[in-house]
């Protein structure tokens, strides 16, 4: 990990939620795990995706790394500077340098703003442009960087469909020039039609502006397409983190196994073939994780020592990361 | 295709010229198409006129506009409000000027001759002169009273809910606390304790009265805007880009909160009218000889058979007054509501 070409660089990240009890003397009784001790790093211009089921800790993840959480333990260095340890101004700072695209176009942007005002709000937050006449400009390059027209600035967001939206908050994000950008399934609220048209735009912003991205969603094919690397994540652990296709051509992890083979095959003939891996049961509640392998309730390939012994995350050669006995 | 290359660039300049229409814009549209809550806005209207203009207060001197000052004269009403010809009273309602109403003996020359539309109270006093010039206490009360309660109730609550967790807990405790007192016990108690020797004072102390008994609706319903909107992607895209907590409050939170305050507010003035009344009903409001609705009636129900217009047409004024504010509160909730979206 003593590459120089590291931009972010995660170390143990925990997240839990605190559940309490009682009237007015609120009692600690448990936490929620959503994200219980991730690492990875990311390099400069690459983008990983993260992938797993709904509910595993992808999305906290990604709020956690950009302090929108202020994460329960570990480390995160951005460029060096550990983000768990800004405060205040500093932090602030820090956010003209790294960004989000949220998953919910509708909901991510203020109904009562105009776009031109939601675009801007980046720019005079950090005092950007002197002018409002340069902000203004600055405003309408954006829209014109995500294949707006330039005069939608004084509409307002319900004014626009879903896929419009969504552009609207990736220029809102690379307002800033921000180096990265966490991507919180910015695809899944759409069509499919406009899903291809906002990861080729996300393609295309990541070559012209050199930009890394943490890529979350649960489209395994989105994320094939997308990213350099890719994360498998289940019960807010990491179970498997590998290059692209070493991922999708050899996946070691049971629990990538059974995911990837849910993944249908547009070939009638190899389709045919598919064996699909149903895992039984639910996923175990975060609240009160399995002890061990936290995947050992539902592993097809269980072993004793997984519900005594919690798998280290490891290397096990050519940068494929794996947390399983198995290997 | 020279008509076609001719027509393009017009079509950019519409574009650029079409502003969006905000959902401000978009409400108001609505509304407007809501004949009760329009019908609401109009006798809402006629009334803030009424009140501002019921005599020269407001252009003589504001300082004066409740009428201490007696060089004051009636501009839309025929009478004073404070005045009349006892030798003419508890005359039932006419169309016909005194002069030529039967059995009147008003002195024209010092009182005019302007019928008595709404006919006179004991003293002589022209009922309809009364109502209008009621309608500057009973308002006033209604907003003033309510924005008092929204500026209260929208601060304390904004800070409850930004904040959450603990704080929220124990500030929504004691709303709770509060809301356990009988509303009108509390205000006549406030009302007996606050001196009240002149006008001025009264209605001050009428305003202090409702505002401390008419926040906590207020304060919850902020609270449970800013709660659910703080969980919001929009918020959270606010943070991330690294707004200040004061700037996501006043630029985001409450612009979104708004519409429910407005609505309730507007629902809350009438409640707030009718407070006044009963308040002035029991003698604790406005002190004579100024006219509050109330007061009115106060002094009117003991003849009810005899002199029932002394009780019934300010009635009428209060009743009508809070059917037109209760529709426009219902066209306002209506119009503002996000989930009546295109649905008209």
């Amino acid at each position: 990990m003593s590459d120089n070409n590291i931009l972010l660089d995660v170390q143990d990240l925990k997240m839990y939620f605190p559940i309490t009890q009682g009237l007015i003397i609120q009692r600690h009784v448990g936490d929620i795990k959503a994200v219980d001790g991730i690492s990875f790093s990311i390099k400069k211009g690459e983008t990983l995706g993260l992938v797993g089921e709904s509910g595993c800790g992808k999305s906290t993840t990604g709020r956690a790394i950009l302090q929108l959480y202020r994460p329960t333990g570990g480390h995160v260095f951005f460029k060096g500077d550990d983000l768990t340890k800004l405060k205040g101004e500093a932090l602030r700072r820090k956010r003209r340098q790294m960004q989000m695209i949220f998953q919910d176009p509708y909901a991510s942007l203020n109904p009562r703003m105009t776009v031109g005002n939601i675009i801007s709000e980046p720019l005079e937050v950090h005092n950007i442009y002197r002018t409002k006449a340069e902000r203004q400009e600055r405003v309408q390059e954006l829209l014109r960087v995500v294949g707006l027209n330039p005069y939608f600035v004084n509409r307002y967001p319900h004014e626009f469909s879903g896929g419009q939206r969504q552009r609207i908050g990736v220029a809102r994000a690379l307002a800033v020039n921000p180096e990265f950008i966490v991507c919180d399934e910015p695809i899944s609220a759409l069509d499919v039609s406009i899903q291809a048209q906002i990861i080729n735009l996300l393609e295309d912003l990541q070559a012209e502006f050199n930009l890394t991205y943490l890529f979350i969603a649960h489209d395994l094919s989105v994320v094939r397409h997308i990213s350099d690397r890719v994360a498998v994540m289940y019960l807010g652990k990491l179970a498997e983190l590998a290059d692209r296709d070493e991922l999708y051509n050899n996946p070691l992890h049971p629990y990538t196994q059974a995911l990837l083979s849910a993944v249908p095959i547009p070939d009638p003939v190899i389709e045919e073939k598919r064996q699909r891996i149903i895992l039984e049961g639910d996923v175990p509640s975060p609240a009160n994780p399995p002890t061990g392998c936290n995947f050992s309730t539902r592993c097809p390939r269980v072993m004793d020592i997984c519900k005594e012994v919690d798998p280290e995350f490891r290397d096990l050669g050519g940068d494929h990361w794996v947390a399983c006995h198995l290997y | 295709m020279t008509v076609r290359s001719s027509a393009a660039p017009a079509v950019i300049e519409l574009e650029e010229a079409r502003k969006g229409v905000g959902l401000w814009g978009d409400a108001w549209q609505r509304l407007l198409r809501n004949r009760a809550a329009v019908a609401g806005m109009i006798f809402s209207a006629i009334l803030v006129i009424c009140a501002l203009f019921a005599d020269t207060a407001l252009i003589v001197a504001i300082p004066n506009a409740l009428g201490a000052d007696l060089d004051v004269k009636p501009l839309l009403t025929p009478y004073p409000f404070n005045r009349g010809d006892t030798r003419c009273n508890r005359m039932g309602p006419s169309l016909l000027p005194p002069s030529r109403q039967e059995g009147c003996i008003q002195d024209i020359e010092k009182y005019g001759n302007f019928p008595h539309l709404m006919g006179t109270d004991r003293l002589g006093r022209d009922v309809f002169s009364r109502v209008i010039w009621g309608t500057r206490i009973s308002l006033t009360v209604g907003i003033v009273g309510s924005l008092t309660a929204l500026i209260i109730g929208t601060v304390y609550g904004a800070i409850s809910g930004y904040f959450g967790g603990r704080i929220d807990n124990y500030m929504m405790r004691f709303v709770d606390v509060m809301y356990g007192f009988p509303t009108l016990l509390f205000v006549i108690l406030i009302m007996v304790v606050l001196p009240s020797e002149n006008a001025v004072q009264g209605m001050i102390n009428i305003f202090i009265a409702i505002g401390v008994v008419g926040w906590m609706g207020m304060a919850r319903l902020i609270r449970g805007q800013f709660l659910s909107l703080r969980e919001k992607e929009f918020i959270e895209a606010a943070r991330m880009v690294g707004t200040r907590p004061l700037s996501i409050i006043f630029r985001h939170l409450l612009p979104n909160s708004l519409g429910p305050a407005i609505v309730a507010l507007t629902l809350s003035i009438p409640g707030l009218i009718l407070t006044e009344a009963v308040l002035s009903f029991i003698g604790l409001g406005v002190p004579p000889p100024f006219p509050s609705w109330g007061i009115m009636v106060n002094e009117g129900w003991r003849g009810l058979r005899a002199t029932p217009h002394l009780t019934i047409f300010p009635g009428l004024a209060i009743t009508i007054t809070m059917m037109a504010f209760n529709f426009l509160g219902d066209g306002l909730r209506d119009a503002l509501d996000p989930m009546m979206r295109g649905t008209t």
